[in-house]
């Protein structure tokens, strides 16, 4: 409908070209300066998913309490720097390299090609070896680094879910394995060039790949590690848990707002030609608005049923709306994205309190705006973006199976050997307390009334 | 010698402040608190969840006078802090058996 067919073409062209290193199906410009615009698109949009780990940590930071605020901070920065050390010693090579139809090698270390050794080390560097390098349409580090943040974003989705009663350190072994392993196989049956992408499944920057993997993740961890002390009573009443700091919590979604162009406009993965120009700026735009789309549409709702507008349901539809577009954020129908994003707002102020009924205690409503707006966006794909709404459903139930039986896996051993709760002491005392032994307010509230 | 401790509502305490130096009063305590009375809080909702806010936050007013004064600043205090909807607080007096200023050493009527 929105999508032309001659794009789809292009498009999946231009994807196979970046994936697979052949010459890029839309270079309109020199060679070089197309690999330096490629590479510039992929280190810059990269910066930008970087920092919605900041984004992350400070929207989780704002909705924990205070005596468990420090612990989620090193959460957030202790997991993206696993996620970025495990993804360069394995994860990478078991998504892109030499992918069979189920996953890529189990080899390690990812470091610049032979060609692009040869041009740095020459002396004279020759045309041959500029056309070498150059032959891969983009540096591989850059590649490296622009998929990296990805693996890091969809392990941020989980710590905001289990926040507040789970162990520091087997929840980072979790972290290890989704990194290493779980995000980086189904990644392979997709972006790799697997089997789902063989059928047409289609998620632009990842609102299954990412989103809907951290939210299975974050799901399956919920459910094993139980629910907080206190949060369910026992005629089915449940007992709100404010968070320290609403500012914090606006900010980090706003951050999170500003580091999405990065993740959908870097997922063009090419820079080199006025066609890709214009669809990055098609991809800004409809992200950007269909974040306002979820905005909108969860402070109505929450208007609607409950006479008041909820703000942290306002910052949570703000996510949806983003994390809806992310499959399909090239409709070239503008509106269309806002009608998406809005339906993601409406989802996920549905959602939070659904998953309460089922008591499934999710801190931060990061499964409502993750994997239940991830699903609708891929679902969107099929309705709105001209993809095969019968592939997407494949896609997801797929994907959603095999991150539901890893990640439960991992979790149940965990909790059988480690342990991954902590215990009700430290609970109550706080986390900050009773792992850290440091306070994130020492000056205000109780700490500032002790010696 | 008596103390006279108020619980109020916050954004009362300025007026209250301005109405015990009115008075003469030489030193006031201030304290952050959470409370409620009969009235309790009120309901509201997170999240899709409701919930009971049954702690309030007030300001806690301390001063120390002397036995002749308290009168005057019970109802100083009424006055100031008043506004005639619920959670308006509560004024307590009590004795006090002696007080000491730390920096002179001070006691009795001389220490307030």
């Amino acid at each position: 409908m929105f999508r032309v067919t001659t794009k789809t073409a292009v498009g999946i062209g231009a994807a196979c070209a970046a994936l697979l290193a052949a010459p890029p199906a839309m270079a309109a410009v020199e060679a070089e300066t197309g690999y330096v615009f490629n590479t510039f698109s992929f280190l810059f949009s990269g910066a930008l998913v970087m920092w919605m780990a900041a984004g992350f940590a400070m929207l989780e930071s704002g909705l924990v309490r205070t005596k468990n605020t420090a612990t989620i901070c090193l959460k957030n920065i202790a997991l993206y720097s696993i996620a970025g050390i495990l993804y360069y010693l394995i994860g990478y090579n078991l998504m892109y390299v030499d992918v069979g139809g189920f996953m890529g090698s189990i080899s390690f270390l990812y470091n610049p090609s032979d060609a692009e050794m040869a041009l740095l080390g020459a002396d004279e560097a020759t045309d041959a070896m500029v056309a070498a390098v150059v032959d891969n349409s983009y540096s591989v580090a850059s590649d490296w680094f622009f998929q990296m943040v990805f693996v890091a974003t969809a392990a941020s989705i989980v710590s905001g879910t289990v926040a507040e009663r789970i162990k520091l350190w087997p929840f980072l072994v979790f972290v290890v394995v989704l990194t290493a392993i779980i995000y980086p196989i189904q990644g392979s049956w997709t972006w790799g060039g697997g089997w789902l992408s063989e059928m047409g499944f289609s998620d632009f920057a990842g609102s299954t790949i990412v989103h809907s993997v951290g939210g299975w993740a974050a799901l399956t961890g919920a459910i094993i590690l139980g629910a907080r002390k206190g949060k369910y009573g026992p005629d089915g009443q449940v007992n709100p848990i404010p968070g320290a700091n609403l500012p914090l919590a606006t900010l980090g979604t706003f951050v999170l707002w500003l580091g999405w162009f990065g993740f959908n406009g870097g997922s063009q993965l090419a820079l080199g030609s006025a066609a890709d120009a214009t669809w990055m700026a098609i991809v800004f735009t409809n992200t950007n608005l269909a974040a306002a789309g979820g905005v909108v549409a969860a402070m109505l709702m929450t208007q609607i049923m409950y006479k008041k507008v909820d703000l942290t349901m306002a910052l949570n539809g703000a996510i949806a709306g983003l994390v809806s577009i992310t499959a399909g954020p090239d409709l070239t129908n503008h509106l269309m994205s806002i009608i998406v994003g809005a339906i993601g707002g409406v989802l996920v102020v549905i959602a939070i309190p659904m998953l309460d009924k089922f008591k499934i205690d999710d801190v931060v409503g990061a499964i409502s705006a993750h994997l239940v707006a991830g699903i609708w966006g891929t679902l969107a794909v099929g309705i709105f973006g001209g993809g095969d709404l019968m592939v997407q459903i494949i896609g997801i139930v797929a994907i959603g199976v095999f991150v539901v039986v890893t990640s439960s896996i991992v979790w149940l051993i965990l909790k059988y050997t480690m342990g991954i709760r902590a215990s009700e002491e430290d609970e109550d005392l706080g986390l900050d307390s009773a792992e850290l032994g440091l306070e994130a307010y020492p000056e205000f509230g109780r700490g500032s009334q002790r010696a | 010698m008596k103390l006279v401790m108020a619980v109020i509502k916050p954004f009362k305490l300025d007026e209250v402040r301005e109405a015990l130096t009115e008075l003469g009063v030489q030193g006031l305590t201030a304290t952050e608190v959470k409370g409620y009375g009969r009235q309790k809080g009120q309901t509201e909702i997170y999240r899709g969840a409701e919930y009971a806010v049954s702690f309030l936050p007030k300001v806690k007013v301390e001063v120390v006078i002397d036995d002749g004064q308290a009168d005057s600043v019970v109802e100083a205090i009424y006055k100031a802090a008043k506004t005639g909807r619920i959670g308006d607080g509560k004024i307590f007096v009590v004795d006090v058996a002696s007080a000491m200023r730390i920096r002179t050493g001070e006691t009795g009527a001389e220490a307030l």
